[in-house]
């Protein structure tokens, strides 16, 4: 059975958040001690070695995106992608809450690297608790002196899902409205105030801390070789357990469904999980072997994203939870651009019509077409992604959609 | 009016401070009035057209006046199906009121919102910000009779 194995949650439950003198003996500021003693080339080059890869979804080397930022940049910002809109998702928020002396460290680190003097949080404005939290934790690290010359602030959210998106965050954090960027340039290149932008998830810069000072050898080594480490992972819906984890990326879905989630509600039939928020994809029972590292789950038409497990029972309704996903991103899709505003808005039109019963097989045939093409050309990942939990319920729940057809 | 003026004052000189100045604004009055967008445009130098853009952007921000009690509830996959319908059905009946509005006293508001991050314990209202997990709908009275 795998164990849980604790990087960015080692501290969770150890120590007082609220106190610094907690974080620094348990070791913590080390890994920035020993990031400042290194050249900003080496230590990017231990971080891509490493090949942490994003944890908000996306995947992409950690390393790499730091190499992109120009070295002889004389302004550059590091900002902490705590949106966290993913329906079903809390683990960013358990990061923080247990432990925000890490993430101000690992952004530190990240700001070192590529020779940034402010960081920005920007933190959702659903978790006004954390955000006392976090100006807290920024306060006791400024005032010990701590952070050096690196700068943190935390911006607040208006409860816009697109702005997970890292170029409508900045928008945002700009004052704008939070519509997300043409790219290329990417922030890397021209982000904040048009100036190089490292953008990295809550999760990405927790991990810091422990790379540094342990070697990027030592944490390649953990989980799936291509995805490496640890993933924080929270259970919702028909479990027995809705817990929060951290377990390697080589970890199956049964084993965090039955082994840590407890298994099914009530003694109830698995039929579905929906893997890494509500814009993931719905797997059925006979593929939960598969391990939860990003390529495992692209290679069975999913996503790892957040990390969220939404687990439902034999009893549930896949064309009614859909339905409903797909008015969510009606109403979140920002408008920007035609295939995604028009796009969602049809499909929840569509599911809306089969879930009341009047729906025809050429309706979702339509809806087949129009989502391909909303995968292809909406602007950005909203708009991608949200076809995806009704592709794959259709692709393996096709017949709950076939029953409730005009017949 | 003075006071939106100080408020919004206050965040004059950060930089991309709109939207935090929107956030202080409705942090004092429980929403944000239409003429400190106005006035928000002239202290931080845009367009009335930008400074409503961006109010209007964010479903946090709201225009009209709403209560003292804020009830948000989560309508995401995770509630939906951990029955947020009921504790909707009674919320609306002891207030009398249907989501989107406010008590004629002016002491509750309904609103919708999406995930707020406790899905831990479903169904999840939020009240004036602070989550309450786990919602059983026989608790709803007992609740709004607590917000005093």
């Amino acid at each position: 059975m795998t164990e849980e194995q604790r990087i960015v949650l080692r501290n969770a439950d150890q120590i007082n958040p609220a106190k610094l003198e907690d974080y620094l003996q348990a070791g913590g500021y080390q890994g920035l001690e020993k990031a400042r003693s290194m050249s900003r080339a080496d230590l990017i080059a231990e971080v891509k070695k490493s090949n942490l890869r994003g944890r908000g979804g996306a995947a992409f080397n950690c390393g790499l995106k730091w190499s992109f930022v120009p070295t002889d940049a004389e302004v550059t910002y590091v900002v902490c992608n705590f949106d966290e809109g993913e329906p079903g998702t809390y683990k960013d928020r358990i990061i923080v809450q247990k432990d925000p002396q890490q993430l101000l460290e690992g952004m530190a680190i990240c700001g070192h690297a590529v020779n940034a003097k402010q960081g920005y949080i920007y933190c959702r404005g659903e978790y006004p608790y954390v955000v006392e939290l976090l100006n807290l934790a920024i306060d006791k690290a400024r005032s010990k002196g701590i952070l050096g010359d690196f700068n943190i602030e935390v911006r607040m959210g208006g409860g816009a899902y697109v702005c997970g998106e890292e170029s409508a965050l900045i928008e945002s954090i700009e004052g704008h409205r939070g519509e997300p960027r043409f790219k290329p340039p990417f922030p890397g290149v021209s982000g904040l105030w048009g100036k190089p932008t490292i953008v990295n998830n809550v999760e990405t810069f927790a991990n810091l801390p422990q790379i540094v000072l342990n070697g990027a050898d030592w944490f390649a080594a953990i989980g799936a070789s291509k995805y490496p480490g640890t993933k924080v992972l929270t259970l919702t819906g028909d479990v027995e357990n809705r817990v929060f984890i951290e377990v390697p990326t080589s970890a199956t879905l049964r084993e965090i469904i039955y082994d840590f989630g407890g298994g099914v509600k009530c003694g109830r039939k698995f039929k579905a999980v929906q893997v890494g928020g509500t814009s993931g994809g719905f797997i059925p029972e006979y593929l939960l072997d598969t391990p939860i590292d990003f390529d495992s789950m692209r290679g069975i038409g999913a996503t790892l994203g957040t990390g969220a497990l939404f687990i439902m029972d034999e009893t549930r309704d896949i064309v009614d939870i859909v339905t409903h996903i797909a008015k969510f991103f009606k109403e979140e899709s920002c408008g920007k651009c035609n295939p995604c505003r028009e796009g969602t808005f049809r499909c929840y039109e569509i599911m809306d019509r089969i879930n009341r019963g009047r729906g025809t097989l050429q309706d979702i045939e339509h809806m087949i077409q129009l989502t391909k093409v909303m995968e292809r050309v909406c602007l950005c990942g909203l708009g991608q992604a949200s076809p995806s939990p009704i592709l794959t319920s259709l692709q393996h729940f096709r017949y709950e959609y076939e029953r409730k057809l005009i017949s | 009016m003075e006071e939106y003026k100080q408020i919004l004052n206050n965040y004059k000189d950060l930089p991309g401070g709109l939207l935090e100045a929107y956030h202080a604004v409705q942090r004092e009055y429980n929403y944000l009035p239409e003429e400190a967008v106005r006035e928000a445009a002239a202290v931080f130098s845009v367009s009335a057209s930008q400074a409503f853009g961006t109010a209007t952007f964010y479903s946090y921000l709201k225009f009209d006046k709403r209560g003292r009690y804020i009830i948000r509830i989560c309508e995401s996959a995770p509630c939906h199906i951990a029955g947020v319908a009921e504790v909707i059905a009674v919320l609306e009946r002891e207030l009398g009121i249907k989501m989107g509005e406010t008590t004629a006293d002016g002491k509750f508001t309904l609103e919708f919102t999406e995930c707020v991050g406790q899905c831990q314990a479903t169904p999840v209202i939020t009240i004036n910000g602070v989550p309450y997990t786990d919602i059983k709908p026989a608790q709803v009275p007992e609740m709004l009779a607590q917000c005093r």
